[in-house]
């Protein structure tokens, strides 16, 4: 018992530092990538190449002052930054990096925890993120921030209907709510090839889950100054952009365990396949940034309601005709 | 009727967004145009405006007659000149006077050219440096041996012309 303890301490404890670790890094990636597509440089000073540019915002970031405004709520607007990097990593326990390796003639799980009912507890926790955007919002007595904070939570239960609604098609054709089996029954063909469409629409939502462009709509520069974290400096705005970069290295985690086929890949190499899949998901995530414009807000309603909602549905009867008949 | 139009109108939406998308991964292996800045500088058109040059003749003589029309002409009041008359014996200028004082004000200056139009004898004109920086105000107030050209000719401007 104790054993499994430590195990799943260390293995959580390396999942953290992982996560940190390449959020930052994928802070740096976007900022060079957007920067070449833009015919741009982008940071290239700091250190070889510019590497060490996390590293410095990092320091920056910590020797900020540590500031707050008139009036706010002072217990929410701590506690909001730790929900939302809490909800982000949360997510990882649920998924498997991995099969099964031997280290030390000891059988090691590359996952935290296996639970049986792996994506409905993912659906709740993701859909716990939406704390963090609104008590932020509306503990720093800010106008912008308020606004901000609405709009995601408006965006955020808006899309997590089709969402949820696309995972469903996922779970019809394994039969199996436990992400390990998913990802099992995925060995020989990706639900990708099964269902495509699930794909795209969870692909949409997961853009909009994130608050990412083109569905950035509660941090929108031009009208929210900075949306819901408008009054948030130094570790506490980091906070917030881990969490947002942790979460999309979330749901592209999701992405890859649910579409495509997890760890599986030629000659079975643990986690590789797992991280190159992921890797190739945020690219896409810091491609469309660079292209997309921000959708208006009646048009992500619209979008999210009139077209997302049904095709979900339809694609979720079709699939289940597919699977009785 | 109008319903297959608006469709087919939101399909060809759709579309042009990958498009989009296909047009800016493009350009990712494209060069980039910004300029590394302290290792490459960039090379200015020739007739672009930066630091002030006062000019020589090819003798050697200064062009600037001390007439002011410069100064006058400032709309940011940079520029400070002080005549003297000229010894005949051994004049600075071919004109009576020369200025025995001349003064830009780098940080005032908005380098608009006027002063360049206004001379009367092509004695001042805007350079292609743009490298302007300093630690202190003073250093930015540029004087006569700064601004007057070494060599006849070393602003780029041919110093046998008449104006």
């Amino acid at each position: 018992m104790l054993l499994v303890a430590v195990e799943v301490l260390i293995k959580g404890i390396i999942v953290i530092m992982v996560l940190m670790g390449a959020a930052a890094y994928m802070t740096f990636l976007e900022r060079v990538l957007m920067a070449r597509m833009q015919l741009r440089w982008g940071p290239n000073r700091v250190g070889p190449f510019g590497l060490l540019q996390p590293i410095a915002d990092g320091l920056k970031l910590l020797c900020k002052e540590r500031f707050q405004p008139k009036n706010i709520e002072p217990f929410t607007y701590w506690l909001a930054p730790s929900i939302s990097v809490f909800t982000a990593l949360f997510v990882f326990v649920l998924i498997p990096f991995g099969g099964t390796v031997e280290i030390w003639g000891h059988q090691v799980a590359l996952r935290i925890a296996d639970v049986n009912a792996g994506i409905v507890f993912l659906l709740g926790i993701s859909s716990l993120a939406v704390y963090g955007v609104v008590l932020a919002g509306w503990s720093s007595n800010n106008r912008y921030s308020l606004l901000g904070g609405l709009r995601g939570t408006a965006q955020l239960i808006s899309y997590e209907i089709p969402m949820g609604i696309s995972l469903l098609t996922v779970i019809l054709a394994a039969g199996t709510l436990s992400l390990t089996e998913i990802v099992d029954a995925q060995k020989n063909h990706w639900f990708l090839w099964t269902n495509p469409i699930a794909f795209l629409i969870y692909l949409v939502t997961a853009f909009a889950e994130t608050n990412r462009s083109p569905f950035d709509l509660p941090e929108a520069e031009q009208e929210l100054t900075a949306g819901y974290h408008t009054e948030y400096g130094g570790m506490k705005f980091a906070m917030f952009f881990l969490a947002e970069y942790i979460n999309i290295l979330a749901v592209s985690s999701i992405a890859v365990t649910l579409f495509l086929g997890g760890w599986h890949g030629p000659w079975d190499i643990p986690v590789v396949w797992f991280a190159l899949k992921v890797a190739a998901l945020v690219f896409l995530f810091f491609w469309v940034r660079a292209t997309m414009a921000r959708f208006r807000y009646d048009q992500l309603m619209s979008f999210g309601w009139k077209v997302l909602v049904p095709i979900a549905t339809l694609n979720l009867i079709v699939t289940a005709y597919f699977i009785l008949v | 009727m109008e319903r297959r139009k608006a469709a087919k109108s939101t399909l060809i939406q759709v579309l042009s967004m990958f498009k989009g998308l296909l047009i800016v991964l493009k350009h990712a292996f494209r060069k980039t145009k910004t300029f590394s800045y302290p290792e490459v500088k960039r090379k200015l058109p020739a007739r672009s405006r930066g630091k002030h040059f006062l000019t020589k003749w090819s003798d050697g003589k200064e062009r600037c007659v001390g007439c002011e029309l410069c100064a006058i002409v400032c709309p940011s009041q940079a520029i400070y000149v002080k005549a003297a008359p000229n010894d005949p014996e051994n004049p600075h200028s071919h004109g009576e006077r020369y200025a025995s004082d001349f003064q830009i004000n780098m940080l005032r200056c908005i380098y608009c050219g006027y002063c360049e139009e206004a001379c009367p004898t092509g004695a001042i004109i805007l350079g292609n440096e743009y490298e302007l920086v300093g630690y202190n105000r003073e250093s930015l107030i540029f004087t006569k041996d700064k601004l007057t050209e070494k060599n006849p000719g070393d602003s780029g401007r041919d110093p046998n012309r008449e104006i």
